[in-house]
């Protein structure tokens, strides 16, 4: 599904280079259920953006369900984003202006699906995240667990291979952060998608098949076994 | 091409900001209504200077007789110069360029003008049958005065429409006597003229005139129209004219104060020129006003784009290309733009629609060329996506990294 060749990263000032990723190779299989764990500053997030390709590197080649992903039109971009990965963040990152229903709906929007049916398909990713009866609410009418479970059904609703995680549970109590990990495992049971997910909890990198361990922009050990 | 998802997604973008999206639009309102009142208000002077000039021939010129102010052939200045009939022969007879003509002989003060019981006090004028033509007067009713009337010296007069209506009300007035100052004559016609002043007039063959109240053959005005009609040629016969005359009353050729000459054709030149330059005026007025307002509006895009960077990174996360980022911002600048302007457009129309009844001296009927109009505000909607367009570009290269974690 996803293959890393040698990647590097920097990112460059006026006055200074920073080398983040200092060649990456990893492979992550199609229903991989994968955690990144490193600390602040080791490159996760830098890694976990150019997965999603909201980012570019300098160096090596990355290939997504076999394309090579490099150099592409902003618009080719924006194609393998709708139709390949959906994202999880840390802050939800849902516009505050649009119900729980549209927010859900916006990916198809981009797919052109007609109004109608993206509603009514929204209102079934809701339903499969227990939140049908809040389809009406705005964000800020939702706690931070619904809020990212609202956010978890949007990046489902276009059916991707992959889902990109950044410190999915990071803004939520332990409670609510297993509510968010049973999620992503049913759907990645259920429905064999990807799940790559970046954060600095032990007890929820453990809960995948895979914890991958970044240090100083490189990667540490690559498989550990739970 | 109408996407029903992109202009709700853009109307509630504008609904967001209400008090933002009022002030860009009034800005443009205001440039494009603006535009419309200078225009109205320039055509409202200008036809008010057409309408004055409206009742003259603008090819015509009048002369009348002056004073010498300088001594030629041992005649002494101060002599006074006289016209005469043989002036009017002499003009009318011997001056390819010269096309209608007339004398005029005035009978100084206002008479008493009996009809039955009714007795008022107009003025009496004396012409040439050519003058109806130069002053552009319209016969309602009889006919005009004709060169026989003038050989024959007979007692008919031509009367204004008002005169009409004041003496003779509901009456037919042709071939009525009317008695003026103790001479009576016969009405023969009834005219209307675009000057109101001139319709309270009665007009009289000339030779009438000088054998009743002269017993001269001497003219006060000979005014004619030229067979030239631009300016250049119009002075020329002036020119001629002056000339001929110099050497037929005897003065120097370079004194101006010999025969006075007033041309028409320079006059409205004149203001044609200047109503020209103030037309231009406005334009630039109006244009710059416009320039500003999409300033304003390309602004407010700017600053609409700076604070949707968060929400632009986001929807490009989900996918969002470009194009449908530069389009959302573009047909937003667009609506604000063309809703404001049509606005502005409609009520600037109102406005001087409502002032079209007006017919003052140096203001008249104002209206608006709405082919103009039109085009202003397409070259408005135009600049509306000009306006946004760097905006949007802006917007299309937000990083959504970046964008994200922006606040």
């Amino acid at each position: 599904m996803i293959r890393l060749k040698n990647i590097n990263k920097s990112y460059k000032t006026e006055f200074t280079s920073l080398h983040v990723l200092k060649g990456i190779d990893l492979e992550i299989g199609e229903g991989e259920f994968v955690s990144i764990m490193g600390q602040s500053g080791s490159g996760k997030s830098t890694l976990l953006n150019i997965l999603g390709i909201l980012d570019d590197y300098d160096e090596g080649e990355y290939y997504l369900n076999g394309n090579l992903i490099k150099d592409l039109s902003q618009a080719k971009q924006a194609n393998y984003r709708n139709n390949f990965i959906g994202f999880v963040f840390q802050s939800f990152n849902l516009l505050p202006f649009k119900t729980a229903k549209e927010n859900v709906a916006l990916p198809l929007y981009y797919q052109k699906m007609p109004r109608k049916e993206r509603q009514e398909l929204a209102v079934e990713y809701l339903d499969q995240v227990g939140l049908k009866d809040w389809a009406d609410h705005y964000p800020n009418q939702m706690s931070g667990g619904q809020q990212q479970r609202v956010a978890i059904a949007r990046a489902l609703i276009s059916n991707p291979k992959v889902i990109l995680a950044d410190e999915p549970t990071g803004a939520l109590d332990s409670k609510t952060s297993d509510e968010v990990m049973d999620i992503f495992r049913k759907f990645n049971t259920e429905q064999g998608i990807t799940f790559i997910i970046v954060t600095h909890e032990m007890e929820v990198a453990e809960s995948t098949g895979r914890i991958i361990h970044i240090k100083d922009g490189l990667i540490e050990n690559k498989l550990v076994s739970v | 091409m109408f996407d029903l998802d992109k202009w709700t997604e853009i109307l509630e973008s504008v609904n967001r900001h209400k008090l933002r999206t009022t002030l860009t639009a009034f800005g443009v309102f205001w440039g494009i209504f603006m535009l419309v009142l200078l225009m109205g208000a320039g055509n409202g002077l200008f036809n008010s200077i057409k309408y004055e000039f409206s009742d003259v021939a603008t090819n015509s010129i009048w002369l009348s007789p002056g004073r010498t102010s300088k001594p030629y052939k041992g005649l002494n200045k101060g002599r006074r110069i006289k016209f005469d009939n043989t002036d009017y022969e002499f003009l009318r007879d011997n001056f390819d360029g010269v096309d209608e003509i007339t004398g005029r002989f005035y009978i100084t003060g206002n008479r008493q003008v009996v009809y039955k019981d009714k007795n008022l006090s107009y003025s009496i004028n004396s012409i040439h049958p050519s003058f109806k033509t130069m002053e552009n007067m319209t016969v309602t009713a009889g006919r005009f005065l004709t060169d026989e009337d003038l050989k024959h010296h007979r007692k008919v007069c031509i009367i204004g429409n008002i005169v009409r209506d004041n003496l003779f009300e509901d009456e037919d007035p042709i071939g009525k006597e009317i008695n003026v100052g103790g001479i009576v004559y016969t009405v023969i016609g009834t005219f209307y003229d675009i000057d109101d002043w001139v319709m309270k007039n009665i007009y009289i063959p000339i030779t009438t005139a000088q054998k009743v109240y002269s017993g001269n053959r001497q003219l006060n005005r000979i005014m004619f129209t030229t067979t030239g009609l631009t300016v250049e040629e119009v002075s020329k016969i002036e020119k001629e004219v002056a000339v001929a005359f110099a050497g037929r009353k005897n003065f120097d050729v370079t004194d101006r104060r010999a025969i006075w000459s007033e041309n028409n054709a320079e006059d409205f030149e004149e203001f044609a020129s200047l109503m020209l330059a103030i037309k231009g005026i406005i334009w630039l007025v109006g244009i710059f006003s416009m320039i500003a307002g999409v300033i304003g509006v390309s602004n407010i895009m700017l600053i609409i784009v700076k604070d949707r960077t968060k929400e632009i990174g986001i929807r490009k996360s989900l996918g969002a290309t470009p194009v449908s980022i530069i389009t959302m911002i573009l047909q937003e600048s667009i609506l604000i733009t063309s809703v404001a302007g049509f606005i502005g457009v409609g009520l600037g129309v109102l406005v001087i629609g409502s002032m079209s009844g007006i017919k003052s001296d140096f203001f008249r009927t104002p209206h608006v060329d709405i082919s103009v109009v039109l085009i202003a505000t397409l070259i408005l909607i135009l600049s509306g996506a000009l306006a946004g367009l760097i905006p949007a570009m802006k917007a299309a290269r937000i990083n959504p990294v970046i964008a994200m974690k922006a606040d």
